[in-house]
């Protein structure tokens, strides 16, 4: 498509971008000095070994993760809301985030409940993600059947949100008969956190999201003619099962992933992509695609930013912050804007 | 009967010829819809053998059919049973991204609310030809440009979709699939809401294209008196039949003077139009 050239708005965002990474990194309840930052993270002499650690083995791998989560979730709301052409999908919204919830509940929980094989002690750093992604695909592909049998869109969406209840409810069922240790440690990873990813959890989460997120290159071509909907797409040569099975499988890794490394995280995936197509007038996805995932990267980073409550010692559950942003700006798009675009 | 060697000649080469016009044939097509519960059979039989180059209309009254025969011969839907033959190969056995060269829609679904342009609305259709990653060439810029040009939207080109009127849009849809360099266009109503104005120019845009590209245009319409003037050939779904032929045929057969019920309206067959029925 002959397109506007964003390239400016691009290098903008992509300068605002590496700039709120260093922030946050500054940021904690330990100050380290600009310096002995810069210093930790590109190999130069650190006043104190322990700044250096908070650095490196902390506070980088979160940033990082804030990026990954950001981008992927934002991402993976852009691919629903084109999928379904509805505005208002996203991974949390259809359901597919209580997917992987309930992917890693019955990996945790149910190793107290089935016994045996399923031991928490054999939760290795892949099953986590694993289960993740079986329970969003789970999810997705039962949304994906039921919006067969209903073309009405709002009703998709009311189908998303049960399926969301009916995980929670058979959640719920789990952590009755689970003992309290399991429940605990489910708890905490459905509080949400970009925290406490070691390298080499990191490295998995990374490989996961790689392949979702270059995967996203494929699929383009449909997503563009999906704007035209489903019978054009077919007349212009798309072969609809197929995309759509991609589509579905690239958004059940990314939510799957993110969710397991980083728990239930609402609104990003719904809301990026309006603010993208807001900021970039586009619907065109070789644009939206990119400025989804740089914008949603750079919102996580802020978020998190806040989430540490700067100079305090406590730090708030991500996802606590991330409603408080993403809530007001659905309101805002559904009350001030007179269309909504997919 | 005797036929001399050179009279023979003669009518072996117009039966090739006339059998090399054909574009789309169906044989014995039953159309409707089917679930796993239920078949329902809007039309059975349809024998149809449509000629290059024409501007084809399909008459008839709501729900008998119009829509559901374009969209069968269209493959966006399936036959019920029965065989559609685009170039002598059945329908059936071109895949999506093949049928997209060869043959191009403009439906009545609604578009979802995006944010395309004009110019990126119509570009779409040059997805059968661009690369994975969507590039547009040269010569795809330039069909983009000649549609443009050809239904005479140039001023549009920047603007969004959503803006354009109902008039604008249908000739940017025609646009698309003009873009989309196919031997034959098959359109759903184009002109259900416009008013007589901007039908007319719709009629005549497709004329137009007929006479120039050597398309073959099929568009279903309730504009009798203007698919009358304007058509090639006619399909017309009466109650317990298709009838099909050149217009003035249709009309001296007296097929038109049963298209509606007579307590409304009368075909007055000099007028070439319906009359209102006042008793």
């Amino acid at each position: 498509m002959e397109q506007k050239n964003y390239t400016k708005h691009f290098i903008i965002l992509s300068v605002l971008l590496a700039v709120l990474f260093f922030v946050n990194i500054s940021l904690g309840s330990v100050s380290i000095p600009f310096k002995d930052i810069l210093n930790s993270l590109f190999g130069g002499v650190v006043s104190k070994e322990s700044w250096e650690t908070i650095i490196l083995n902390f506070r980088l791998p979160k940033a990082i993760t804030a990026i990954l989560v950001g981008s992927g979730l934002s991402v993976a709301g852009l691919l629903m809301q084109t999928l379904f052409r509805n505005p208002l999908a996203g991974p949390f919204v259809l359901g597919i985030s209580s997917g992987s919830s309930l992917g890693v509940a019955v990996l945790i929980l149910g190793s107290s409940v089935f016994g045996g094989f399923l031991l928490s002690s054999s939760i290795s750093n892949w099953s986590l993600p694993i289960a993740a992604s079986l329970g969003a695909l789970l999810v997705l592909s039962a949304v994906i059947i039921a919006a067969n049998k209903v073309r009405n869109t709002m009703s998709i969406l009311i189908i998303g949100l049960m399926f969301g209840s009916l995980t929670s409810a058979i959640i719920s069922v789990l952590a009755y008969f689970s003992e309290a240790e399991q429940i605990q440690q489910y708890l905490f990873w459905s509080f949400g956190s970009l925290g406490n990813l070691s390298w080499k959890e990191l490295s998995i989460f990374f490989g996961f999201y790689i392949v979702g997120l270059l995967g996203t290159f494929f699929i383009i071509k449909p997503l563009n003619s999906y704007l035209l909907g489903e019978n054009y797409a077919k007349s212009l040569g798309i072969n609809i099962k197929k995309s759509r099975n991609i589509i579905l499988v690239i958004t059940s890794i990314l939510t799957g992933v993110i969710t397991a490394f980083s728990g239930p995280i609402a609104f990003i995936g719904l809301a990026i992509p309006h603010i993208a197509r807001l900021l970039f007038t586009s619907s065109n996805h070789k644009i939206l695609l990119p400025a989804s995932a740089i914008l949603g990267a750079i919102i996580l980073l802020i978020c998190d930013c806040i989430a540490q409550l700067p100079t305090s010692e406590f730090t708030l559950p991500i996802n606590a912050i991330t409603s408080l942003f993403g809530a007001p700006v659905v309101i805002w798009l559904l009350v001030k804007k007179k269309k909504i675009f997919i | 009967m005797v036929i001399s060697k050179e009279k023979e000649n003669f009518y072996i080469n117009i039966l090739i010829k006339s059998k090399e016009n054909i574009i789309l044939k169906t044989e014995n097509l039953s159309i409707g819809y089917q679930s796993k519960k239920a078949k329902t059979i809007v039309a059975a039989g349809i024998n149809l053998s449509l000629k290059k180059g024409q501007l084809i209309t399909v008459l008839g009254k709501n729900g008998i059919g119009k829509s559901t025969l374009l969209r069968t011969i269209a493959k966006v839907q399936h036959p019920i049973s029965g065989n559609v033959f685009l170039n002598d190969k059945n329908l059936h056995d071109y895949t999506n991204r093949e049928l997209a060269t060869k043959l191009s829609l403009v439906l009545t679904d609604r578009l979802p609310e995006s944010q395309l342009t004009v110019f990126e609305l119509i570009a779409l259709g040059r997805q059968p030809y661009t690369n994975w990653i969507d590039k547009l060439t040269k010569e795809d810029i330039e069909k983009v440009n000649i549609a443009i040009h050809q239904t005479e939207i140039q001023h549009l080109k920047n603007k969004r979709f959503y803006e354009l009127s109902d008039g604008q849009s249908q000739r940017v849809l025609i646009a698309r699939a003009l873009a989309q360099d196919t031997e034959i266009m098959i359109l759903d109503e184009p002109t259900a809401h416009l008013d007589l104005h901007h039908t007319i120019q719709i009629f005549k845009l497709l004329k137009k294209l007929v006479s120039k590209t050597s398309k073959t245009i099929i568009l279903s319409s309730h504009q009798v008196n203007l698919s009358i003037n304007f058509s090639n050939y006619i399909l017309l779904f009466t109650d317990n039949n298709l009838h099909s032929g050149i217009p003035n045929e249709l009309i001296t057969k007296g097929h038109f003077d049963n298209l509606f019920p007579k307590e409304t309206v009368n075909f007055n067959r000099e007028l070439q139009q319906f009359i209102i029925n006042n008793q």
